[in-house]
C-alpha cells in the first residue's frame, strides 16, 4: 500500500475525491450485498407477501420457516449433499495424491525422463481434445454412469501440477540428498520431507480442487444417469433453473405455485451458506493461490 | 556408502561430462537409469497412464472430426471422410450465428469486464482507511465463491417479470419483462453478472502488483509537486503495465473459449439467436443430438482459432513491449 505522508496537506480536489471514492465503494458493497440479502430475506418470508412486494426485500416479511421445512422434505437435497461430500473428499484426496506424485517425479534431477514427461504434460495445457472426444474417451473406458467419471478423468489439473512442481524444485537438493544417503525410498522422501516443506502450496491446491469439485455440475450432467448419484449442484439445477419444485410441494393449486418461489430461495441459501461461512477464514489462502498462479502463469 | 558414490557419479555424468555420455548407447542408458530409479518409474506410471488416457486419448480422438464416427465402429474403425464435416459447418445455416455470438460475447466481455478489476484495484489503493479497504475486499471477493448454478438461478430469479431488478427499473418507467426471454438482453445480463461475480477476485492480482511499486517513487513525485492524479498517470499505471499486459494476453487467449456452463444454464429456445456460441453448439450437436463427428469438427475449429489468437497476441506483445508468456 501507498505510504501516507501527513506532512504534505491534501488538496481540496484530493479530499473531494476521497469522499466520492468512499461513496463509490459503499455503493459497490450495496450492489453485492443487496441481491444476497434479498434472497436470504425472501427465503424466510411468507410467499404471498413476497409475491406482492415491490423491489428488493431487505428483511423477512412475516418470518416463517415453511420454505425450509419444504426443502428438508426433499430427499434429493440430502443425497445431493452426500454425493457432493463424497466427490469433494475422495476427489480432492486423489487429486492431491496424484498431483504431488507427478510433481515429485518431474522435479527429480536424476530422473532421465523428467524433461520428456514435463513437455508431455505442458503440451496438454495448450492443446486438448475438446468436449466430444473427451466424452467419448471417458465412455470408452467405461467410467460413464459412475461417480468415478467425475473424479478420475479430472484427477490432475495441469496448471496446479506446474505450481506444485515449482514449489518442489525450490526445495533445496541437500534436503533430499541426506535422506537418500540414509537409504530412504522416494516415497518416504516425498511424504516425510517434500510434503511438509511444500505444505503452503498444497493447502492452496487443496482449496482449488475442493472448490472445483463443489461447484462442478456439467460433467455430472453428461456422465450420470441415475438420480441417486447426482451431486448437489445438479439437483440445484433441476430445482432452480428448470423450476422443478414438485418434490417439495404437496397438494395443488395456487399455494403450491406460490411457495415454489420461496422454496427456490431457501434452496439457494441451504446450498450456499456453508461455503460463504467457511470462505472468510480461508480467504488469505485463496489470495495466496491467485498470486502463486499469477507469478507462474 | 556405495549409494553415495553412485549419486556423486551420476551428478558428474549429468553436469560435467555430456560429451562422454553421448558415447553410451541409448538403450544402455535407459537400462542403467531404470535400475537406478526403479521406484521413480513406478511412481511415474499412474501419472503417465492418466495423461495418456484422459489427455492424449481425447487428442487422438479428434481424428473423428475427419471421420464418420459411429459408436459401434469406434475411434479407429470409422471411415475417413476428409474435410466433410468442416465444409458442412462452414455451410451450416447456424455457422454465422454461432460465430457472431461467440465474437460478440467474447469481445464485449473483454471490453467491459477486463478494465473493471484494474479500476477497482486503483480505487481500493486510494482508500485511506485500511479497515474499510479490507471490508471492501472481503465483500467484493465473496460472489466468486458462489457456484455457477446458484449464480445463474439468482440471475433468473432477479430478472423475471416481477423480480427485483424489473421492479427497481420500473421506478424509471421501464416496462417489466422476463429479461432472459428477450434475446437483446442476453449479452448485457451475461456480461454484467460476470463483472458482478468476478471483479473483486480479478482485482487481487493488480492489488498485489500495486504493493510492489517502490513507495519512494511516490515520495519523490510528491516533493516534485505532483498531485494524486499525476502520480497515478506517471507512477502507478506504468508500474501496473506488465501485469495488465500479461492478464490481457491470457484473456485474449481464452477469448474464443466462451464457457458453455453459464450459457447452458441461462439460455433457452427464445434466446438461442443471441446466446448460442460455438461451445454450446458443440454440446447441443454432439451430446444432445449425437452428431459426434460434426460437433468434434466444430470443437476443433474453435481450438484452432483459440490457439492462433494466443500465438498472435503473444507475438505482438513481445514486439511491442517485451512482455510475453513464453
Amino acid at each position: 500500500m501507498k505510504v501516507k505522508d501527513n506532512k504534505i496537506k491534501e488538496s481540496l480536489g484530493g479530499r473531494i475525491f476521497d469522499v466520492f471514492n468512499i461513496i463509490f465503494f459503499i455503493m459497490v458493497i450495496l450492489v453485492i450485498i443487496v441481491p444476497l440479502l434479498h434472497i436470504l430475506s425472501a427465503s424466510f418470508s411468507d410467499p404471498i407477501l413476497v409475491m406482492r412486494h415491490k423491489g428488493m426485500i431487505l428483511k423477512p416479511l412475516s418470518f416463517t420457516l415453511d420454505s425450509y421445512k419444504a426443502v428438508a422434505k426433499n430427499p434429493n437435497i440430502f443425497t445431493g449433499y452426500r454425493n457432493t461430500m463424497f466427490i469433494v473428499f475422495v476427489g480432492t484426496a486423489i487429486n492431491l495424491f496424484l498431483t504431488v506424485l507427478a510433481a515429485y517425479v518431474i522435479s527429480r534431477r536424476e530422473f532421465m525422463w523428467k524433461n520428456v514427461l514435463t513437455v508431455l504434460i505442458v503440451i496438454t495445457m495448450y492443446f486438448d481434445g475438446g468436449m466430444i472426444p473427451f466424452y467419448l474417451t471417458v465412455k470408452s473406458v467405461k467410467l460413464d454412469g459412475t461417480i468415478w467419471a467425475l473424479i478420475i478423468p479430472s484427477a490432475i489439473n495441469t496448471f496446479n501440477l506446474i505450481i506444485m512442481r515449482t514449489a518442489m524444485i525450490n526445495v533445496p537438493e541437500s534436503m533430499c540428498e541426506s535422506a537418500k544417503i540414509d537409504g530412504a525410498s522416494h516415497m518416504r522422501i516425498l511424504f516425510t520431507i517434500m510434503v511438509p516443506l511444500t505444505k503452503a502450496t498444497i493447502a492452496v491446491l487443496t482449496l482449488y480442487y475442493a472448490v472445483h469439485h463443489w461447484n462442478s455440475w456439467f460433467h455430472a450432467m453428461i456422465f450420470l444417469r441415475k438420480r441417486e448419484l447426482f451431486p448437489l449442484q445438479l439437483i440445484l439445477r433441476e430445482i432452480l433453473i428448470q423450476g422443478d419444485t414438485t418434490m417439495m410441494t404437496s397438494g395443488s393449486g395456487e399455494d403450491v405455485a406460490l411457495i415454489g418461489e420461496t422454496i427456490k430461495y431457501a434452496t439457494i441459501v441451504v446450498a450456499t451458506v456453508p461455503v460463504l461461512c467457511v470462505y472468510p477464514f480461508l480467504q488469505r489462502y485463496f489470495v495466496k493461490g491467485v498470486l502463486i498462479g499469477a507469478i507462474k502463469g | 556408502m556405495g549409494k553415495n558414490i553412485a549419486i556423486k557419479k551420476d551428478c558428474l555424468s549429468v553436469t560435467a561430462m555430456p560429451a562422454r555420455k553421448k558415447k553410451i548407447k541409448f538403450s544402455e542408458r535407459v537400462k542403467k537409469d531404470f535400475i537406478k530409479n526403479k521406484e521413480l518409474y513406478l511412481m511415474a506410471l499412474p501419472v503417465l497412464a492418466f495423461y495418456l488416457i484422459f489427455r492424449y486419448g481425447p487428442m487422438f480422438g479428434i481424428s473423428i472430426a475427419f471421420k464418420d464416427y459411429t459408436p459401434d465402429k469406434g475411434f479407429l474403425g470409422s471411415n475417413w471422410v476428409g474435410l466433410k464435416h468442416f465444409k458442412a459447418f462452414f455451410n451450416d445455416y447456424y455457422f454465422t450465428r454461432v460465430l457472431r455470438n461467440t465474437v460478440v460475447i467474447s469481445v464485449s466481455t473483454l471490453i467491459f469486464s477486463f478494465p473493471v478489476p484494474i479500476i477497482l484495484a486503483l480505487l481500493i489503493n486510494e482508500l485511506k482507511s485500511r479497515k474499510f479497504s479490507r471490508v471492501v475486499q472481503t465483500v467484493t471477493y465473496m460472489p466468486h465463491f458462489i457456484s455457477t448454478v446458484v449464480i445463474c438461478s439468482m440471475i433468473i430469479q432477479l430478472t423475471v417479470k416481477d423480480g427485483g431488478i424489473n421492479q427497481f427499473l420500473s421506478f424509471f418507467g421501464f416496462e417489466p419483462v422476463t429479461m432472459l426471454n428477450q434475446p437483446k438482453y442476453f449479452v448485457p445480463i451475461y456480461v454484467i453478472s460476470g463483472i458482478w461475480q468476478d471483479m473483486g477476485w480479478n482485482s487481487i492480482v493488480y492489488l498485489s502488483a500495486l504493493t510492489s511499486i517502490d513507495p519512494e517513487l511516490y515520495t519523490a513525485a510528491k516533493i516534485d509537486g505532483a498531485g494524486r492524479f499525476r502520480q497515478l498517470i506517471h507512477i502507478t499505471l506504468p508500474g501496473l503495465a506488465s501485469t495488465i499486459i500479461i492478464m490481457l494476453i491470457l484473456r485474449i487467449g481464452k477469448m474464443f473459449n466462451v464457457g458453455h456452463e453459464k450459457i447452458i444454464l441461462l439460455y433457452n429456445e427464445l434466446t438461442y439467436e443471441r446466446a448460442e456460441v460455438i461451445s454450446t453448439y458443440v454440446y447441443r450437436k454432439g451430446l444432445l443430438q449425437f452428431n459426434w463427428s460434426y460437433s468434434a469438427a466444430v470443437g476443433l475449429f474453435n481450438s484452432i482459432v483459440c490457439f492462433i489468437l494466443v500465438y498472435t497476441t503473444n507475438k505482438i506483445s513481445k514486439k511491442v513491449s517485451e512482455t510475453s508468456l513464453w
